[in-house]
């Protein structure tokens, strides 16, 4: 509860936000050791209510594991961590009660229906039936699955179970949705699918937390993200803000150059303020593309294309990670 | 997360597994009303081989083998004699299988629980529905045994009305057995060792076919203790013999059985699904 921040001595009773309400994740110097790998490395989190909050990072980055802590199913090594003004450590099943989640990977009970699915969630969150069974009907129509309610888990296709699974973390009406890679795996359009029912939620005033290994899903989804590296927030702000503050606007791109992509990024290193070889393309970080551009093609390089583009994401994530977010 | 076994040590050690689990009751129906389900509409196929199997050792070595044994044990012929171990015998296959197979593959192929452990249940909520499931499902076998016993005139004493409660206490003991391995172990393929070093000895002689009196003297203490002996027992002095007394003692060495395994099988249960 809110009242029992001010119990805690070294920690001011700040717990609750600029409208009195509490945030939705509030986490100051969280750690989650396995044994000697730190897999969640002291950060601080701060989840506002409303919206969509996004988690990037790469592969073993600490997603998971801060989701985990998040949803009460596994206790932080150390820091503080409050969910909706409460503490994970505290009262978890009144917690867990106010929260909707999809794990990461495929979790449906394959011996039940799709119904049976949603009904026996409604269950394990005390749902009363006469409020369980109408409400399972109108998630069936969210989840676009109203024709196959009675069929069985294994004969949904991916795009279905997934959206079922989303269904299913709604069965009690929750606070805050906690979603781990909710699209990996799916195809284009069934992924577009995904996104189009997370943006309703969004329009009907949930609160959204989402892993994504995929930047166009942040782009296009989150108001806010962080991304994390090795268990550590490396950085923070609006999709628009990150990109802004860690990369140049434009930036021109050489495909397929001969010989060390290293050797040409040090060639053009002078050109611009952030020259990057991955693999065997160089990229120039520029305010300038056009000049870049000319100059690039004034140096006589061989290479098989040249592109001209705004930043994204994906830059971000690169200069930040030092990879790419599928590896 | 479901994937490693649960150590038996863990960050609190072993001592911290005796602790009391705090457990609700009202979720862990919950667990156990989806198993119900479940059952409901699968029953007809689960259970005839579940039915079945006690009936055909009934068939072959109760009357089969029974014919060339003229001695009569206890008062009555050999079939009869057998027949309320095997009532024991159904009950602890009925929970053994549940707590084994069925639960490692919600927990490990399907992550089922990885799932319900983010509502409000808790995995010792999930723990204590499991272990309810496998007795009941265990009690449904038995006393279906018990029934064709009664049908063929196998029940010699008023105080077969009691017989059910030793079957859920049968029922019980193995499930807690079966949870502890479950929870431990990496690999469904270890349950081959689990059933045919553990449950398959037990079933050839815990006193089901022969007293244990009969076991040579270095075996007998390792028979007492083992829970179906006192399962058998307990079902032979309620359905067959009618010695109360003798009943009572061996109803009290199961119930003190689970009593000690409860606290570490519902704790091993967290530990395999929260890391
Ligand atoms: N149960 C566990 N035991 C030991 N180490 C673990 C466990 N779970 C996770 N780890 C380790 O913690 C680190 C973070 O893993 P985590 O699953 O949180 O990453 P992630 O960001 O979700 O990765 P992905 O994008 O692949 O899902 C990894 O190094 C992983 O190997
Ligand atoms: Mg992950």
């Amino acid at each position: 509860m809110a009242g029992d921040v001010t119990t805690r001595p070294h920690e001011p009773p700040q717990a609750t936000g600029p409208h009195g309400a509490s945030p939705a994740v509030r986490a100051r110097g969280l750690h989650k050791h396995y044994g000697d790998i730190a897999a969640v490395d002291g950060i601080d989190l701060d989840v506002p209510l409303g919206g969509c909050f996004g988690l990037l990072g790469p592969n073993g980055a600490g997603k998971t594991t801060a989701i985990k802590m998040i949803t009460c199913v596994s206790p932080p090594t150390a820091g503080v961590l409050e969910v909706l003004g409460m503490d994970v450590r505290g009262d978890r099943r009144a917690l867990k009660g106010r929260l909707g989640v999809v794990p990461q990977g495929e979790t449906l009970d394959p011996d039940l229906t799709v119904r049976e699915n949603l009904l026996s969630f409604s269950a394990y969150h005390d749902v009363p039936r006469a409020v369980a069974a109408p409400r399972a009907d109108a998630l069936l129509g969210f989840g676009q699955l109203t024709g196959r309610a009675d069929s069985r888990v294994e004969e949904l296709s991916g795009g279905m179970q997934r959206r079922l699974l989303i269904a299913r973390a709604l069965v009690n009406d929750p606070e805050l949705l906690v979603l781990d890679e909710p699209t990996t795996g799916l195809d284009p359009q069934a992924r577009h699918l995904v996104w189009e029912r997370l943006r309703s939620l969004k329009r009907a005033a949930k609160t959204l937390l989402l892993t994504t290994h995929y930047m166009e899903e942040a782009a296009q989804l989150c108001d806010r993200l962080v991304v994390f590296e090795a268990g550590r927030v490396v950085a923070t702000g609006a999709p628009g803000e990150l990109i802004r503050g860690h990369v140049a606007p434009r930036v021109v791109e050489l495909h397929g150059v001969e010989g060390d992509a290293r050797d040409v990024a040090r060639l053009l290193a002078g050109l611009a303020r952030e020259v990057e070889a991955v693999a065997d393309r160089v990229l120039v970080y520029t305010d300038d593309g056009e000049s870049v551009v000319s100059r690039v093609r004034g140096a006589g390089l061989n290479h098989q294309a040249l592109l001209l583009r705004d930043a994204t994401l994906e830059d971000v994530f690169l200069r930040l990670t030092g990879r790419s977010l599928v590896d | 997360m479901s994937t490693r076994p649960a150590s038996l040590r863990g960050e609190d050690g072993v001592l911290a597994l005796l602790r009391p689990p705090s457990v609700s009751p009202r979720r862990a129906r919950r667990m156990w009303q989806r198993d119900l389900i479940l059952y409901r509409r699968s029953w007809k196929l689960n259970v005839l081989p579940n039915f079945f199997e006690p009936i055909l050792y009934l068939l072959s070595i109760g009357l089969g083998l029974g014919l060339y044994i003229g001695d009569r044990i206890l008062g009555v012929e050999y079939v009869e004699f057998i027949a309320p171990g095997l009532a024991a015998a159904a009950a602890m296959n009925g929970a053994v299988f549940e707590a084994t197979f069925n639960v490692f593959v919600k927990l490990r192929f399907a992550k089922l629980y990885d799932a319900v452990i983010t509502t409000p249940l808790e995995p010792e909520d999930v723990a204590v529905g499991e272990l309810a499931w496998a007795v009941t499902r265990s009690f449904i076998y038995g006393t279906a045994f018990l029934a064709v016993m009664g049908v063929l005139g196998f029940v010699h004493s008023p105080w077969a009305v009691l017989a059910p409660v030793g079957l859920l206490l049968t029922g019980l003991a193995f499930g807690l057995i079966g949870l502890i391995f479950t929870s431990l172990i990496p690999q469904i393929d270890l349950f081959s060792y689990f059933f045919t070093l553990f449950v398959t000895p037990l079933f050839l002689f815990s006193g089901i076919f022969f007293p244990i009196s009969r076991l040579p003297a270095a075996a007998q203490p390792v028979a007492w203790f083992t829970p179906l002996h006192h399962g058998v027992e307990l079902v032979r002095a309620l359905a067959l013999t009618g010695e109360i007394t003798l009943a009572g003692s061996h109803g009290l060495w199961l119930l003190g059985f689970s009593a000690l395994l409860y606290a570490p099988a519902v704790n091993l249960m967290r530990r395999r699904l929260v890391v």
